[in-house]
Parts: structure tokens; sequence; C-alpha cells
């Protein structure tokens, strides 16, 4: 960590989903010295998606993770760098500058703009930790393949849930699709697309108490909220789609946070303190869809753009 | 940078268990994105431990005897072999950071 010399940007996007690499693609127009960390995989939540059918513009759907690697080539054609590095620390300086921490070095900047999104719910039962990659799953697009011809849950119910459920379905023998509601808040056509299939059983009020097995997940506990009636169903795998936590921790020292854990901003995604912006899952009431987080991460690219202009850090 | 070799059902034998080697082998296969992110950082260990330690990728598609073997249920995996005993399971994408250390203490 050198830090006489530090790299520094004109604008640091901590988290390369939609909103952030977007928010790159603009700042890097803008000709501002802009980098990207991320922590694990670009796109975010949308690595993961199999089929994005509901962003404007891709009558057929895009799969997810080409569309996050086309929005990284897009940001680099116009000079965004990306660095693969894990963000441990945000830091408003006294002369109004960033200093963000890596855990591979310490970078300043002039403003940031955090999209750092959410990381999905763990159930937090027993056998849930100990069969990760033995049956625990939070990714079907990845693993349903290994469970042909196998009966598997799916918990949760909302659009993530209903996708996967439907995803499984092209290898499970069947797939039990089990929420603690007796509502469901994915959206209608994927309501209708869910329940009008054979092979999914829906199990309402109803949550995993245990995850059982030996050397793989050989059955699930399930409980029924309302009666408290337990049964064991034989299953090989148990999907998990139960919503998601803001990665806020970053942020908790500098701004106000909502109850659920996002950042307040104003309608140019501008937080309370100057220089920081917040776009995408992270912040209060997004819509929490991959285009209205793209188009978040715009929002707070121009206003940062604006507010180094206004500072007059450099030509823009 | 060198794309990682193909290790199969029918080669696993020779160029993992009997290997002088540590070897790591990634289980993979086209349609998972995580697995095509995880791709280049085993490329670029490859190359870092070349001599120390032979990399394979394995397309779970195509070979299923092997990852049926090991009880591979989740993509990517990476699973490290030393003296053909396997020494570390890594599951799901990590950074090269981590990757790295799990590495290092698999072929200790």
């Amino acid at each position: 960590m050198d830090e006489a010399t530090p790299n520094t940007y004109d604008i640091a996007i901590i988290g390369g989903g939609g909103a952030g690499l977007t928010a790159a693609i603009y700042a890097a127009r803008a000709r501002r010295r802009t980098v990207v960390f991320e922590r694990l995989i670009t796109g975010g939540q949308i690595a993961t998606t199999e089929l994005v059918e509901n962003y404007p513009g891709f009558p057929q759907g895009i799969n997810g993770f080409d569309f996050a690697q086309n929005l990284v080539q897009q940001a680099e054609r116009f000079g965004a760098e990306m660095r693969y590095e894990d963000v441990a620390r945000i830091e408003r300086l006294s002369n109004g500058t960033f200093r963000v921490e890596t855990n591979e070095g310490g970078y300043r900047a002039h403003a940031v703009v955090a999209t750092a999104g959410a990381d999905y719910n763990k159930l937090g039962v027993a056998g849930e930790d100990e069969f990760v990659g033995r049956g625990v799953s939070y990714c079907a697009t990845c693993d349903a393949a290994f469970f042909q011809n196998q009966e598997v849950i799916v918990v949760g119910g909302g659009d993530a849930a209903f996708d996967e459920a439907l995803f499984t379905t092209r290898y499970a023998s069947k797939v039990h699709l089990v929420h603690r509601r007796a509502d469901f808040r994915a959206s209608a056509l994927l309501q209708e697309r869910v329940f009008a299939k054979a092979k999914i059983d829906i199990v309402r009020n109803t949550v995993v108490a245990r995850i059982l097995g030996t050397e793989a997940v050989e059955a699930a506990e399930l409980r029924n909220v309302e009666t408290g009636a337990t049964q064991t169903l034989a299953t090989a795998a148990v999907f998990i789609f139960i919503g998601q936590t803001p990665n806020s921790h970053l942020l908790k020292d500098l701004i106000a946070l909502d109850d659920g854990g996002h950042a307040q901003v104003d309608l140019r995604m501008h937080t309370t303190v100057p220089g920081l912006f917040v776009a995408g899952d992270l912040r209060t009431q997004a819509a929490r869809q991959l285009v209205s987080a793209c188009g978040g991460g715009a929002t707070a690219a121009l206003a940062a753009e604006a507010y180094l202009a206004e500072a007059g850090i450099g030509e823009g | 940078m060198a794309d990682t070799p193909e290790v199969t059902d029918t080669t696993f034998d020779a160029d993992v268990m009997k290997s002088d080697l540590p070897v790591l082998v990634d289980f993979w296969a086209p349609w998972c994105g995580p697995c095509r992110m995880v791709a280049p950082i085993v490329e670029e260990l490859g190359e870092e431990y070349a001599g120390r330690v032979n990399f394979y990728k394995m397309n779970t598609d195509e070979n299923p005897a092997v990852p049926s073997k090991y009880g591979i249920r989740s993509i990517p995996s990476l699973l490290i072999f030393k003296g053909g005993e396997l020494t570390g399971t890594i599951v799901g994408f990590r950074p090269k950071s981590d990757l790295k250390k799990r590495l290092e203490e698999a072929i200790l």
C-alpha cells in the first residue's frame, strides 16, 4: 500500500453490477478518470440470471452473464478501469476527497458512486452451511443440471424464486416451491407460468426448518407456519431465493440508512455527503430491477460529473 | 494467456491421480456464468504455479463419471489433488487471493 502516491481517480465506483457499470460508461464518456471496484463477479445479481426478459430492447431476452460482459466491454471501451478488489473502507478526508481502501491498496477519488448492491439472504437453518455445494445452492442456473430426474425444493415467493423454479423444471422430476406465506410477490406473468407447470408443486405457508443428509442433501424438514405441523420431504437439493440484504456496511458511518439498511439519496442519487452518490439496490426505495439500477447508475454518474465540474475539479 | 488444458473421464487417472505434481481441476460447464469468470483466474494461477502445480479443466456436461465420483453438485468447483488424494475443495466463485490461499494450504 503506497500512501505517498496513491492512485487518484475522478470517480470511483464501488460495485460492478448493472448500476455501477452503467455509471462507469457515463463517467468514462464524460472523460473522467474512472475506476470500478468489483469484489467478485461483474454483473452482480444479473450475472447468474439465465435469461433477462424485461430489459427493454432485447425482445428475445438476453443471458445475464453475457449482458454484464457487454457492459464491462462498453465501460472499458470508453476508458473505465476495472479493479477486482474488495473495498474495505470509504473515508471522506477534510479536503473533500475520498479515500477508498481495498484488500490490495489505497486509492483517492474526488467523487464516489456506491453501487455495492445486495447479497442473497440465507435461511439460517441447520444443515444450510454444511451442505453448500452438496445440494444447497443459491444459483439454480449454475447447479440445476446436477439434479437430473431428481426432486428438488426451491424456497421463496419473489421473481427470483419463480424464475429459478421454472429453470429447474428442465432437469428435476419434481420441483417443490416452498413459501412462508400464502401469497407471492413474483410478477403476474411468472406466477401464471409457474402455476401452469405440472412439475411444480406449490407449498404455501411453509418454511424449511432443517436440511438433512449425511454426505449430501437427502431431505428437508418443512414446518407449516399456521398449523405448526412438520413433515420431512425427500429432496436432493434446496435452492434458496429469499430476498436480499443491502451491502451498506461501507456507508453506515457516513450517511443515514433506512430501516432496511438502504442509503437515503435525493432524486439525483446524491447522499447527504457532498460527492458521495448511491444507486442500484443499495439505495432506498429501489425498484430492484436491472433497468432501474442501470438508470440510477446513469443518473448518479451525471450528478457526480456535475458535482466535479462545480467544484472545479478537472476539465471534464 | 495459455488455455487451461482439458482433462476427461478417460484421462483423469493418468493426468490427475498419477501426477507427480499436485493438480487443480476446474469443474465447469459452458452454461455456467460464474464458471466463465473463474476460467481466466485459473489460467493466471496456471502460469504463476507452472512447474509446481498442474492445472486442468473438466467439462461436467461431457464427463459424468469423475464429477459424480466426487459428488460435485455445484459449479464452479475447484478440486485439488496431491499424490492422488483429494486435499482441497473450493465451491463457487472466489476472488483470486482466496483461491491462492486455499491452493497453498492444499499443496503444503
